[in-house]
């Protein structure tokens, strides 16, 4: 089946996010859409799906112009799409997400499980996707979930098979097996339409790239073109792939965490027995896939879980008990992961985001009073300083761009002296100009000494910023290495095998 | 949730105890003393503990009150209470479905040492223990029927709070389509048509105007307590016209032959009016339709995640306006028996406040109708046991009429804690 | 329920999404709005009148030959019934000070309602908040003999700290249990209900020579003195209105409350104290709510009944979603369901019309200001609605 995209425009008010979009896919591709956070490659895929109408242009299905009034016709015209946000129900079983929408009954509607699970596992094998049709979506590990989306999309005979940043929460194996998968079903006539904005992906499985840039298609290239040119494609100017930073002056232990163990509420251990410490001056990486230990880590950290046992000592003395305020107060700065989840406040505006865990302090407030003008000063130099591109500082932060979101929090908890940062996930759906702004200033804070410690997913980052490495798997460190560990040894870290495993024979390592 | 989290044996996992486990048991603890402590001063309180009891719920010639030495039947309660506090203070207390039952046990003790120490050493007429059963049905039944139009209106994601304001339209247009018609059954298509008029009123706003859903609820509720108030105002309340509005033919009851005969139970539950039995049913039916079939798949799946039904191609908006609809036929029934289901004529606080219990009943019941039908039971149970105790006169008629909505704040503040609502309850779909 | 995030679709890109705009321009639609559903309001309770007369109903029998009788009996109907409205709302210098002294309490307890709201906390339970406020209110004023202003203020902080204890219970159960506030302030309500029923019927509380539930007049120290027939504790009304405005908008524990209605999570994670904010909006909800109901029992009447509150406990909750929960939208609502409540007097007695249409008829208002809003544009009204959306959102904890 061959897709093609004519013109496609979508507007939101005065926002134009997809400006006459031309693309053609030809059954049996892998198709690469590349573009940076907000570039507009979700709007153009669920236009694609369904779930937005065009304002202009028109998609045709082998030739002939189709519109797409919701997924379901979508899905009859045989396209199938994977989220990045997961379209699974985390309380119904994997058969339950698989058949939902096309049900298998016994007639008169009442569900027939066992087709259900039967169906599952015979296109599980059919595809090499291996999955329990009786476990529940919620207690799977991100990478399986992702396997039930393809599944769900392979159930519906998709031929064509949009994948929406599908590499963020895998491991570098993961992702081979991924890229395995595509290029089977390549094999077997489907067409995909790859979603991403690493570069490396896209060299490796590729087959036609089109790079899209602020809505509008701006180039397409072939998987031959140097990393270097495909970013300028992406970004519109060159990138400097790599932060600028002097070797690190390590210091003192600031933080040291002992014998860390988190039950969560369903009681689970999520965090076994973990230890480190972070040094003034240096950055500590945490590594890992996503789901492994490494929020709950962090939020005991802060003193937003209760740890079940383990001690968390800042300059030695035990915070451990002590609670977020205290925490922020002793000099901890904190940049969660899920900035919209529990960043900021998102009907409150820039002014006051830029204070939220500030405004105790006795220069925004006296006696119960806010200081407004003090707290406006702020807004206003941090705008400035942090180049945060909004209206104006009253302007409501949900109504920000990510990147411009990130920089209300980073801001904020740069705004005061620090001894320790925590970033978890700091550039996380952030634009490129942004990120490297945003590590800019995280190398800077090491440089003047404060104990740093980023959390992310995306190995770049870590190898971006690191100065010593600590790989999350199953709520225990797997390892902590230096910044020049190959990919390879930290995937297969990240994969739970330990470091005694880590051969360049990474292949044979065992998958959960 | 699992106590001691067991160590894999290759991994060395460090021994720690969940500090849910623990909060569990000191809740146990807690509870098993006070109930200890109570019961073994009211054993010791007891001065005559000579009581009557009947099976049936009121005296009559068939079933005179027979005597009971409450002795025993005090000191046994005390000994289970004991032996539960015992197994809870060593953590060894059974869980899952045998602690259930344990815990059923020593309720169902604590009710009867409770009722030994309270029908004792009265004076004069003595008030003999009754049976619960048919006046906890009675009770709880509209509730239960509420608590269904909650649950299938809450698992498809939409808030009704509004369940109050159904009972009683329900309850006034059954009593004037039964009036009109002069047959109780008519009542019920009145009640049914009112409930599903304000379940489209919830609908129109929730779903197509997107308003706030609690916001909703309570004017909705506002605006049936106004209009019925209202409407009921304007019939005459002369005779010769109040019997066309307002003077409803009442329900009979019916025996369902071979079960009403079962001692104690049978005339309780099975000899009851037809609305009783449309009740017992729609358990079952809600609880199928929600859980094994494709409908209430879809109807829970717009209700967790609703892009994900979209994504599928279900139509959110429109399963869900089919979730409200049939909520309002259950909750319209639910105020049918405020008037052709019980007492007749509608007067304006013919539901008195129920509504509201109903929605409680769905939260204590975590969104699931069988557990919301043990909510609303409850419920009905502990209003019923004021009734009943206000003849003993042992306790102040106000603690007990309190009682009900204290159980109710100890129920949701210490057993329920925080529950899990569908995920998407409350927001509204806007598509892309 | 929290991760609106999840589901959050489009990309966000740079400049979309307009800014709420501030100034008059915010003002206009919303005033436009709210008298549009006024009139709407008022069309459809004239329906419900011409259709509850008897005249216009006989007339019916006759439509077809004397169609002209049936408007005409309509239109007295309606006109007669919406003359006395107003008339009794605003018509006359007695009518003004009624509308007043029904405006004080709604205001004072639907900001009660209102800033609880803020704070992410439905509160149903302004009527048991105003319950215990009149019982405490009341004892002071009728059992001591202090000296004139000494014996008010006394009087009334007994109110405010029996109301803001009784409306603290609901936020000490949310914030250590996870019990939802909704639930629990419903319980509380029947709970003091009997509460009043038990005291009444003690002899401490009761009357001499009465044997109606009432207790003893209040002293005359501790009412509140009046000036032309109007009692001043009306002006108080206003005061507890700019207390909430600034404690929600220029202090720190107001920016605390805003921050956890609107993303509890963000402003636990910004060390602020969830549980903190639920006692305290809760107890001071409850406090304004005893408020109101000194009004009643140190003011218009002067006396603790089992019928105290009225429904003004319930009707505060239309109120504060009328005024958008903010201080001066629930100040405007308030005077407008006084006005609506006290012209529904007389509509009974000038009309006939039962004083249940006013009840009618600020549910109707409230229904047609929340959908239209609703649909052109959530931007516009971000304070109210944001809390809304927590409120809408929020069953769990």
């Amino acid at each position: 089946m061959k897709l093609e995209i004519r013109g496609l425009t979508k507007r939101f008010g005065s926002f134009t996010a997809n400006d006459g979009i031309d693309l053609a896919i030809e059954p049996g591709e892998i198709h690469c859409l590349l573009g940076e956070n907000g570039a507009g490659k979700s709007t153009l895929m669920n236009m694609l799906y369904g779930l937005l109408d065009p304002t202009e242009g028109e998609i045709l299905v082998d030739g002939e112009p189709v519109t797409f009034a919701s997924p379901s016709d979508a899905i009859a015209a045989g396209i199938g799409m994977v989220h990045q946000h997961f379209m699974l129900v985390p309380v119904f079983t994997v058969a339950e997400n698989v058949m939902l929408g096309r049900e298998q009954t016994r007639g008169a509607g009442v569900l027939n499980r066992k087709a259900a699970a039967d169906r599952v596992r015979e296109l599980s094998q059919e595809h090499g996707l291996r999955v329990e049709p009786d476990r529940l979506v919620e207690d799977l590990p991100v990478g399986v979930q992702q396997r039930v989306e393809i599944l769900k999309a392979l159930a519906n005979d998709a031929k064509v098979l949009i994948l929406d940043e599908p590499t963020a929460v895998l491991t570098p194996q993961e992702i081979d097996e991924l890229m395995r998968i595509m290029r089977d079903l390549k094999a077997r006539g489907t067409s995909i339409i790859f979603i991403t904005h690493k570069l490396r992906e896209v060299k490796a499985v590729g087959d036609r790239i089109s790079v899209i840039r602020r809505g509008k298609v701006v180039g397409t290239a072939s998987p031959d073109a140097s990393e270097a040119e495909l970013a300028e494609m992406m970004v519109g100017r060159s990138v400097q792939l790599r932060v600028d930073k002097p070797q690190a002056e390590v210091g003192e232990a600031v933080l040291s965490v002992e014998g860390m163990t988190v039950v969560d509420p369903r009681g689970h251990q999520v965090v076994k027995d973990v230890s480190f410490e972070a040094h003034a001056g240096e950055v500590l990486g945490i590594a890992g896939v996503q789901g492994n230990g490494q929020t709950e880590l962090i939020k005991a950290l802060m003193g937003l879980v209760k740890p079940d046992a383990g001690t968390v000592r800042l300059d030695g003395r035990d915070i451990t008990k002590q609670g977020p305020r205290k925490s922020l107060a002793a000099g901890i700065g904190y940049i969660p992961e899920d900035r919209s989840h529990d960043g900021y406040v998102g009907t409150f505006s820039v002014r006051e985001n830029l204070v939220l865990d500030l405004y105790r302090n006795a220069e925004f407030s006296r006696g119960g009073a806010l200081a407004l003008e003090a707290i406006a000063r702020n807004a206003t130099h941090r705008i400035d300083e942090f180049d945060i591109r909004t209206e104006s500082a009253e302007t409501p932060v949900s109504a920000l761009s990510g990147g411009n979101q990130q920089k209300v929090v980073v801001a904020r908890e740069f705004s005061r002296p620090l001894k320790v940062l925590i970033a978890s996930q700091p550039t996380r759906g952030v634009d490129v100009g942004s990120i490297e702004f945003i590590h800019k200033r995280i190398v800077a804070e090491r440089d003047q000494g404060t104990a740093v410690i980023i959390v992310s997913t995306e190995l770049d980052e870590i190898y971006a910023l690191s100065d010593r490495i600590a790989v999350m798997y199953d709520g225990r460190i797997a390892g902590v290495v230096g910044p020049d560990i190959p990919r390879e040894e930290i995937g297969l870290l990240m994969a739970g095998a330990g470091p005694g495993v880590a051969a360049p024979a990474g292949e044979e390592a065992t998958h959960e | 949730m699992s106590a001691l989290v067991e160590a894999p044996p290759t991994q060395d996992v460090p021994q720690v105890r969940d500090r849910a486990d623990v909060a569990r048991q000191i809740r146990l603890v807690v509870v098993f003393g006070l109930a200890l402590v109570l019961l073994l001063w009211m054993t010791l309180d007891i001065k005559d503990p000579n009581v009557t009891y009947l099976l049936t719920e009121k005296r009559s010639k068939d079933s005179p009150p027979k005597p009971l030495d409450g002795t025993w039947v005090s000191w046994i309660t005390v000994a289970i209470s004991a032996v539960a506090l015992v197994l809870a203070a060593v953590n060894r207390y059974p869980r899952r479905w045998l602690g259930g039952i344990l815990s059923l046990v020593v309720g169902l003790s604590f009710y009867a040492g409770f009722l030994m120490w309270a029908y004792a050493d009265q004076e004069g007429f003595a008030a003999s223990i009754a049976n619960p059963l048919p006046g906890t049905v009675r009770i709880a039944a509209p509730i239960v029927l509420g608590a269904l139009a909650g649950c299938l209106c809450e698992r498809a994601g939409v808030i009704n709070i509004a369940i109050e304001g159904q009972f009683l339209m329900g309850a006034f247009f059954a009593s004037v389509a039964a009036s009109l018609a002069y047959s109780a059954e008519m009542g019920l298509v009145g009640g049914i048509v009112a409930g599903v008029l304000m379940a489209s009123l919830l609908g129109v706003f929730a779903l197509r105007y997107q308003m706030n859903q609690v916001v909703l609820g309570v004017v909705l509720v506002a605006l049936a307590t106004g209009l019925t108030t209202f409407l009921a105002g304007q019939i005459p309340t002369d005779p010769a016209v109040k019997q066309y509005f307002n003077d409803p033919p009442i329900l009979k009851p019916i025996s369902i032959p071979g079960l009403a005969d079962i001692p104690v139970i049978g005339p309780a539950l099975f000899q009851q009016n037809l609305l009783i039995y449309v009740m017992y049913g729609s358990v079952v039916l809600v609880t199928f339709l929600l859980f094994q079939t494709r409908w209430g798949l879809r109807v829970r799946s717009v209700g967790e995640h609703p892009k994900a039904a979209d994504t599928v191609g279900i139509n959110v908006n429109r399963v869900r306006w089919q979730a409200v609809l049939l909520g309002g036929v259950f909750a319209g029934l639910g105020g049918a028996l405020y008037t052709v289901g019980s007492t007749g004529a509608f007067d304006r606080d013919a539901s008195a406040g129920t509504g509201f219990i109903a929605l409680a009943a769905v939260i204590m019941g975590r969104w699931h109708p069988v557990g919301a039908t043990f909510a609303g039971v409850f419920f009905g149970f502990m209003w019923n046991l004021q009734n009943q105790l206000s003849f003993a006169g042992k306790l102040p008629t106000e603690l007990l009429g309190a009682a009900p909505y204290l159980a109710t704040i100890v129920a949701v503040a210490g057993f329920v804690g925080r529950v899990r609502p569908p995920a998407a309850d409350g927001e509204p779909y806007v598509k892309g | 329920m929290s991760e609106q995030g999840k589901t959050e679709a489009p990309p966000a890109p740079e400049p979309i999404k307009e800014t709420p705009p501030r100034g008059p321009a915010q003002w206009l639609p919303t005033v436009v709005d709210t008298i549009a559903a006024v009139v709407l309001a008022l069309l459809v309770g004239a329906l419900l009148i011409i259709f509850s007369t008897e005249d216009v109903i006989d007339s019916l029998k006759y439509f077809f030959s004397y169609p002209w009788d049936f408007f005409k009996y309509a239109g007295t109907a309606v006109w007669d019934a919406y003359r006395s409205l107003v008339d009794g709302a605003v018509g006359s210098g007695t009518a003004l000070r009624r509308t007043l002294e029904r405006s004080a309490p709604l205001i004072c307890a639907g900001l009660g309602v209102s800033l609880a709201f803020r704070a992410g906390l439905f509160n149903i339970g302004a009527q048991g908040q105003m319950l215990l406020g009149a019982l405490a209110g009341g004892y002071v004023g009728f059992h001591y003999d202090l000296p004139p202003g000494i014996h008010l203020a006394a009087a009334l902080l007994a109110a405010l700290v029996a109301g803001g204890l009784w409306g603290g219970i609901a936020g000490l159960l949310k914030a250590k249990t996870g019990a939802h506030e909704v639930i629990v302030t419903i319980m509380l309500n029947h709970v003091a209900g009997f509460v009043i029923l038990y005291f009444l019927a003690k002899e401490s509380f009761q009357r001499p020579n009465s044997d109606n539930l009432l207790s003893p007049p209040v002293a005359d120290s501790a009412t509140f003195p009046s000036v032309g027939g109007l009692h001043l504790g009306v002006l108080l009304a206003i005061v507890a209105a700019g207390i909430v405005w600034w404690l929600l908008e220029r202090s720190t524990l107001g920016f605390e409350m805003r921050a956890v209605g609107a993303n509890p999570e963000a402003a636990r994670t910004a060390g602020m104290s969830v549980a903190k904010v639920y006692v305290a909006g809760m107890m001071i909800a409850g406090m304004l709510a005893a408020l109101a109901v000194t009004m009643n029992v140190l003011g218009r009447q002067d006396s603790v009944t089992d019928n105290i509150a009225g429904q003004v406990g319930f009707e505060a909750i239309t109120v504060a979603l009328l005024g958008r929960a903010t201080p001066l939208g629930t100040v405007l609502a308030g005077l407008l369901f006084g006005a609506l409540s006290s012209g529904g007097l007389a509509m009974q007695s000038g009309a006939g019309v039962p004083p249940e249409m006013a009840q009618v008829l600020q549910a109707l208002i409230v229904l047609f200001v929340a959908a239209p809003a609703l649909i052109r544009g959530i931007t516009r009204m971000r304070g109210g609605d944001a809390s809304g959306t927590v409120m809408a959102k929020g069953w769990g904890g």
